[in-house]
């Protein structure tokens, strides 16, 4: 079967892709595209190291076809960063809230989307919103720190 | 929100002790850290694993004619192109066997467990390996099977081995091992309370959530592997003895590990893709998937145990007896050391009798996972003292305090204890404001209780080597040979800064592949930052040696008359003459006209690491209803020796502690009736989620260890030892009823409550 073009925007970027009807964004991230932030961990949307988010809204990339992109946009973790580290990386290195890593790129993007919709999340909503990233290294203790800690910065930030 | 403590011996440091930020932390948050799927080649191809639906099968014929003749297959490999080393014959490899590696990374005479891999495909996609995959042919001849432990070793079990014999006949205990201390008959004669128990667990899996990966390429005869593992050196030594490419012709090149826990101490599709590059001219990458990762990798035993221990009206025990009876999966090698050795170890016990059962059946063959062994024994051993306590009407952490080993205290596996600090932690466990707290009364019907365990890890030294260069502009890049697995570069960035007196931005830590730096062991069993440490230390101390040198010569002084302080070389007093002082930075751009480059390089077989220990206490919820039971509330207290980054430290003790958790409540292998594995997605398996804890509160305890350079013990290791038994006991002071077996999850906790209920009424 033929592959289907898809245009979409990527970071801010305009961004054109050829796919297969079955092929999952992960994948055209990670391959054509050369985005390998995103990670698989388990292909089943049961990990989350593969977050994105398209319009705004947090996905699972293996669980989204490529071709749903068509006309969308498409944020991963290599557009987190501006000129600098977002507030959420710098406290991450800053607290130690990572020890591998590979978890890191989905939890960031999961993060930084619950912060944007709930600047001021309590450590209850911190942990259920995060819950569909899975981390092994950390027990989450870190990370949930961080997010609050970015959270309570940006919050006093804005004022 | 509870709050995370810090103790720390003397603060005279600027760096060692502190939290920087890791040398490697920008790349790790922004994606841009190649991990080993991350890597691509020109003219790449991919491989993919056939494997076995039979838990058990003779493999009698394997046609790969009309997968080789599919279009865009290049190689397929099966037992025949891997190094046969035959199987009555041991060939060691440090602790693994190279004939069970041969036969793990590809069945040979045998399928040994439903997902063994008989034959791999590499072809110009994934898509068409898979496609050529399903046109192998193999002819099986299915076998009766076997996959509990006990059932595996009863007289009539399937054999899985026809050389493997025990007490003269067939078996499938392919080894003991036994540690013997005083005379246990004589212990328990005198013991006032004695208590016997058996428990159960079940397999639970590594959970690292980076896939095995690897990226092969060969070319002239020379091999080049990137791949995720917890030492290139172990994959070059494997991947040599498995596809007899000679070690020189083999460069391993670490990338990025997301995730081990003692899972990546062993090769699977390394040696498969080196062999599939050979044949095929072109580099080919491979990847498990996470159902390929559970079904074929990992994980670390279930077990049978049976532990007596006996006291005296006064709290001291006078004997302990134990037997562990731990599945290794298809092939021989389940960590019984760690359980017979290290389960007793907390105590001084005078009498003490630890026997390991090293128990084959038809499910995947173990891998290390934190700490190998030492929770399984721990957790049987912990819950016994739980009721001992109990039974003595004695506070549990008291009768751990009135028996724990200290110096001199003689262990049943064999060492005499030097200075350590178990004492300190439960010392500080008792006068914690989380173990003084009152538990919440019942409410709605949920029940609160709390429990307590202790632990020991080995811990160790072993080989590894350093090289630091100071770079023109006086920064100072450092290379080891250890993959950083959570956080490694950024303590050895806090020595070199500490020992120089420089800032540690100024110091790379880069990981070494097998071309660039002498032999490294794995990053595992709590080694890496204890001998990480000595190596880097004693290479910036030869460093500091030719800095003070150069100093001297363009001072025209004696290099004795020369000391290095805060970064700098200075006179060592008036009478050595006057002169400004020289910072690295001089001194490194003048070093080309004072003799040349500037660097030193250490290689050590690193001994003294001493032994760690953990006192854990944990506040558990049950609800009757739903026989769910969540953690309310966990402190940890380790010594560590010496934090060298407390951050990192921290990490480790709330990782091993949640990765405990999910072992006591929610995570096994689960097969069903045909020998399969009925569990293997993170959706089936549960490991614990963010919702499911709460904050992991840690307490640092540091005891210097005298053999080391800044003092360290390791770390990693212990925090899973604990937790097993610390929350079973806990759930035992809720409920009044006690578990025997894991994981202590909803359906049992409520079947366990309903009879007891039935029998009441």
């Amino acid at each position: 079967m033929a592959k289907l073009h898809v245009s979409t925007t990527i970071n801010g970027e305009p961004q054109e892709f050829l796919c297969d009807a079955d092929q999952s964004m992960l994948d055209v991230l990670r391959g054509p595209l050369g985005l390998t932030g995103s990670k698989e961990g388990c292909g089943s949307g049961d990990c989350g190291a593969c977050s994105i988010t398209l319009d705004g809204r947090l996905v699972c990339s293996c669980l989204m076809l490529a071709a749903e992109a068509e006309g969308r946009q498409i944020a991963t973790i290599e557009g987190m960063a501006g000129e600098e580290l977002h507030p959420l990386q710098t406290k991450f290195l800053e607290m130690a809230a990572l020890q591998c890593g590979i978890c890191t790129p989905g939890v960031l993007m999961a993060a930084k989307s619950l912060l944007e919709r709930n600047p001021d999340p309590t450590e209850h909503e911190v942990r259920f919103w995060l819950a569909g990233n899975l981390c092994r290294c950390t027990g989450y203790d870190k990370i949930v720190r961080a997010v609050m800690e970015t959270a309570a910065d940006m919050r006093g930030g804005a004022r | 929100m509870s709050t995370t403590t810090t103790t720390t011996a003397g603060d005279d440091n600027k760096w060692i002790g502190k939290r920087t930020v890791r040398p490697d932390g920008a790349d790790k948050v922004t994606g841009r850290a190649a991990y080993a799927a991350d890597t691509n080649m020109p003219g790449m191809i991919w491989g993919k694993v056939l494997r076995s639906p039979h838990p058990h099968a003779r493999i009698k014929s394997i046609n790969t004619a009309k997968a080789e003749a599919h279009p865009g297959v290049k190689a397929v490999v099966t037992a025949k192109d891997v190094v046969d080393f035959p199987i009555a014959k041991s060939v060691m490899l440090g602790i693994q066997d190279m004939r069970w590696m041969c036969r793990n990374v590809m069945a040979r005479e045998k399928a040994l467990f439903v997902g063994h891999p008989v034959a791999a495909v590499a072809a110009t996609s994934e898509k068409i390996a898979a496609e050529a995959c399903k046109l192998i042919e193999v002819e099986y001849e299915v076998l009766p099977f076997v996959i509990d432990v006990e059932e595996a070793m009863k007289p009539d079990a399937p054999v899985l081995h026809d050389h493997i014999t025990f007490e003269g006949k067939p078996s499938n205990i392919a080894g003991k091992l036994e540690h013997k201390l005083g005379d246990v008959g004589e212990g328990f004669a005198k013991a006032d309370v004695i208590i016997e128990r058996s428990f159960r667990t079940q397999p639970v899996h590594q959970g690292y959530i980076e896939p095995h990966a690897c990226l092969v390429s060969v070319s002239d005869g020379k091999a080049t592997i990137w791949s995720s593992s917890q030492g290139q050196f172990m994959v070059r030594a494997m991947c040599a003895y498995l596809t007899g490419i000679p070690q020189n012709d083999i460069r391993a090149i670490p990338a990025e590990i997301g995730g081990g826990f003692g899972g990546k101490t062993i090769v699977y599709l390394e040696p498969v893709a080196t062999l599939l590059a050979k044949k095929s001219g072109r580099p080919v990458k491979m990847a498990m998937t996470r159902t390929e990762v559970f079904h074929a990798s990992g994980p670390t035993s279930g077990s049978y145990s049976k532990v007596k221990l006996g006291a005296t009206k006064d709290g001291k025990i006078v004997a302990g007896e134990g037997t562990y009876c731990l599945q290794a999966g298809a092939l021989p090698g389940s960590p019984i050391r760690g359980a017979a050795g290290c389960a007793f170890a907390p105590y001084d016990i005078p009498n003490v009798h630890s026997v390991g059962y090293d128990v084959v059946s038809n499910r995947s063959k173990v891998a290390a996972y934190r700490a190998p062994g030492a929770p399984i024994g721990a957790y049987a051993v912990e819950c016994v003292m739980d009721e001992l306590a109990e039974a003595l009407k004695m506070d549990p952490l008291q009768l751990r305090l009135k028996n724990a080993a200290k110096q001199g205290t003689k262990a049943a596996h064999g060492p005499t204890f030097p200075r350590i600090g178990f004492v300190e932690t439960i010392e500080e466990a008792i006068a914690h404001p989380h173990y003084k707290t009152p538990l919440a009364k019942p409410k709605n019907g949920v029940l609160h209780g709390r429990g307590v365990a202790s632990g020991f890890w080995f811990n160790a030294g072993g080989e590894s080597s350093a090289q630091v260069n100071v770079n023109e502009d006086g920064t100072v890049v450092v290379i080891t040979g250890h993959p950083d697995i959570g956080g490694s570069r950024a303590s050895t960035a806090n020595i070199v800064a500490e020992v120089l007196g420089i800032d540690y931005r100024k110091v790379s830590v880069l990981i070494g592949d097998t071309s660039v730096i002498g032999f490294s062991n794995l990053t595992g069993g709590s080694r890496v930052t204890y001998a990480s440490a000595m190596v880097v230390t004693q290479s910036t101390e030869n460093v500091i040696g030719q800095l003070k040198a150069r100093a001297a010569k363009i001072w025209k002084i004696d290099p004795e008359a020369v000391i290095w302080e805060n970064g700098e070389a200075r006179p060592a007093g008036d009478n050595a003459g006057k002169f400004e002082p020289m910072t690295l930075g001089q001194l490194a751009a003048q070093a080309n006209a004072t003799g040349g480059p500037i660097g030193a390089g250490t290689q050590l077989n690193t001994t003294g690491a001493e032994g760690g220990f953990a006192t854990h206490v944990c506040d558990v919820e049950v609800d009757p209803e739903l026989g769910i039971v969540r953690v309310l509330r966990y402190t940890s207290f380790q010594d560590v020796g010496r934090a060298i980054h407390p951050g990192y430290v921290e990490g480790q003790m709330q990782g091993g502690a949640a990765q405990g958790i999910g072992w006591a409540l929610s995570e096994e292998y689960i097969y069903d009736k045909n020998g399969k594995l009925d569990n293997p997605s993170f959706l089936d398996y549960r490991m614990p989620v963010t919702s499911d804890l709460p904050m992991l509160d840690t307490v640092i305890i540091e005891v210097p260890n005298p053999k080391h350079p800044q003092g360290v013990r390791g770390v990693g290791e212990v925090p899973l030892v604990p937790p097993l038994a610390a929350v079973s006991n806990a759930i035992h002071n809720a409920l009044g009823q006690r578990f025997y077996s894991l994981p202590m999850s909803p359906p049992k906790v409520l079947a366990a409550l309903e009879s007891k209920t039935a029998k009441a009424a």
